[in-house]
């Protein structure tokens, strides 16, 4: 078998059994890269020497019995908002372009306590405002299955390197869909985590009450086993639970599960195809047990107004701290402090970074607040409700990732709304703090991936995966990449 | 709502963001369409509702108050854009 058409896990199993060198499967990455990085452009910075010293250094420890887990060795990519020290993290911004951070994310410390060789940063929407990775201030990322297509975002850099499979797989972050509609775009398998599963110490924050970390990986099993080892509390994070790990996914029986069909994401606005391939995983759920069962969900119309204001509301809040002082840009000339402050922000922010600030700021304005901000939170709160009342009658939901497949990159930058309008099936999830789940389940007639996703109650990732893993035993789907050119 | 440009350039300011005159023309169209889109939310009658910030009730996370190694200033200072003797570097404040 060719080492590309391989899973992490396979690959993992393999180096254990010194079938093939870590070095090797790296410097495998790394040629790959060369091959594929001047069309997908899915990185921003290839840590080339960085890896090559790692990979001898995990090798060691794997011969030690240091590194014993079953991702010791393979090589992986991390979204550029994830701090990794001595290895600039920009967000895609001009803002944070020359910024090294001094520490490393929880979730690093442990992947690298996972025997993980880290490559490189993966591109994204500057500070992971938008959908299509074409804010970053470092140029576009084209989705590997057809390079004039968007990669989705603002995870996109992540997915589109498992995707053109650079790497066996990534890290992103989830605020509003940001793993699970690229994830669908590209053909992946993403698992934006229950709020709090996951540290978000050193995740460089956008929406604080929303963001999650995350895998985009190649299967459920690869996303599970990557799950394990970045979850568990963080005293670096207050936010962060002790929630069960979620046990590997095994075996294709579903029966008894109870697998929800909300009728609102199935409705207009929907891309025909989409959801004939949503309901023909519907329907292989079902095959292997599941029973489907109707239900509602008539507040998910309110989700994207509610998100957005919430969403930047925080973001404005967030991104006060970038005033050229401590970190981050500062430009040559300035009068006083107040210039200085102005100047840094309003040169080192793209357009939409501050389009959502001023939404924001507005949003939490006196006189405004209350039928903004707090309004929004209300809604929230009825979302909430909406997703209990669900899971009164359903072990899971199955819905839809994102309402088409990849569209053209260029499109969807005139209008924000139009944009904002794509993540209807995504946004509700990060509000009422639950797992989600996308993965591949068919082309359409333009040979793009379909993602079709999964939601369930709070730390249910297990079910999640299982789901998943049950469907991609029948599938072949989540097996094929967009090969050579 | 109406946007305009005495609203923008007060929104700008709580974001001390400096916009310039086509900047504030685009931004007051922004807005306005945003601000107009969000507005829907005013259809859903909220009565009653509690606000909900969080998702899972996780309130008043404690630790000890232990003494601990923070971390060293010359690291905390690598990224500062302009530093000396040990402190981040501004320019004057008081005359």
């Amino acid at each position: 078998m060719e080492l590309f058409d391989l899973a992490a896990l396979e690959l993992g199993a393999k180096i254990r059994a010194r079938e093939i060198g870590v070095e090797e499967a790296v410097r495998a990455c790394l040629a790959r890269m060369e091959e594929k990085e001047p069309q997908v452009h899915a990185f921003i910075r290839v840590t080339r020497e960085q890896a090559l010293r790692r990979a001898r250094e995990v090798q060691r420890g794997i011969d030690e019995g240091v590194y014993t887990g079953p991702l010791a060795g393979v090589p992986m990519a991390v979204k550029d908002l994830i701090s990794t020290r001595d290895v600039e993290t920009t967000c895609a911004s001009r803002m944070l372009e020359h910024y090294v951070p001094v520490f490393d994310a929880t979730v690093m410390q442990k992947l690298q306590e996972a025997g993980a060789v880290c490559l490189g940063k993966t591109n994204m929407d500057e500070f992971a405002m938008g959908s299509t990775t074409e804010s970053s201030y470092f140029g576009v990322t084209h989705n590997p299955w057809n390079l004039s297509r968007v990669p989705g975002g603002s995870s996109g850099g992540s997915a589109a390197a498992v995707a053109a499979r650079e790497v066996f797989y990534a890290l992103g972050s989830d605020t509003g869909g940001s793993i699970r509609q690229p994830a669908s775009f590209c053909g992946v398998t993403g698992l934006k985590p229950t709020y709090g599963a996951v540290s978000r110490y050193g995740l460089l924050a956008y929406a604080s009450s929303l963001d999650q970390i995350g895998p985009l990986a190649i299967d459920a099993r690869d996303a599970a086993a990557v799950t394990r080892v970045i979850m568990g509390r963080d005293a670096l994070d207050a936010t962060s639970v002790d929630a069960p790990l979620p046990g590997m996914p095994e075996g294709d029986a579903l029966s008894g599960l109870r697998v929800g069909v909300p009728e609102d994401y199935f409705g207009e606005g929907l891309d025909e195809q989409v959801r004939e391939r949503v309901m023909g995983a519907a329907r292989e759920l079902q095959a292997r047990g599941a029973q489907l069962v109707p239900v509602r969900m008539p507040e998910l119309a309110y989700a994207i107004p509610a998100y957005y204001v919430l969403a930047c509301a925080e973001a404005s809040s967030n991104l006060s701290r970038y005033d050229g002082v401590k970190y981050g840009y500062r430009p040559k000339h300035f009068e006083d402090l107040h210039d200085l402050y102005l100047r840094s922000r309003s040169e080192g922010f793209g357009p939409e970074v501050k389009r959502r600030i001023m939404l924001g700021a507005f949003a939490l304005s006196s006189g405004y607040y209350g039928a903004y901000y707090n309004k929004a939170l209300q809604v929230k709160a009825l979302i909430k409700r909406a997703f209990d009342r669900c899971f009164e009658q359903a072990d899971l939901l199955i819905t839809p990732a994102a309402p088409t497949t990849a569209y053209p990159l260029g499109s969807n930058t005139d209008d924000p709304i139009k944009m904002y309008l794509g993540d209807i099936y995504t946004v509700s999830v990060n509000m009422a703090g639950l797992p989600g789940l996308c993965f591949p389940c068919g082309f359409d007639e333009q040979g793009l991936p379909v993602g079709a996703q999964l939601i369930g109650p709070a730390f249910s990732e297990e079910r999640l995966l299982r789901a998943a893993h049950a469907y991609q035993l029948h599938t072949p789907y989540h097996r094929q990449h967009p090969g050579e050119e | 709502m109406e946007i305009n440009d005495a609203m923008v350039s007060y929104v700008a300011q709580l974001a001390y963001l400096k916009l310039d005159e086509d900047q504030r023309a685009q931004a007051a169209k922004d807005l306005a369409r945003m601000i107009e889109y969000v507005g829907q939310l005013g259809e859903l009658d909220t009565q009653g509702v509690e606000p909900m910030s969080h998702a899972l009730p996780v309130v008043n996370v404690m630790r000890e108050d232990e003494v601990r190694e923070s971390m060293d200033r010359e690291w905390i200072l690598r990224n500062a854009p302009a530093s000396k003797d040990g402190c981040f570097l501004v320019p004057k404040t008081v005359e």
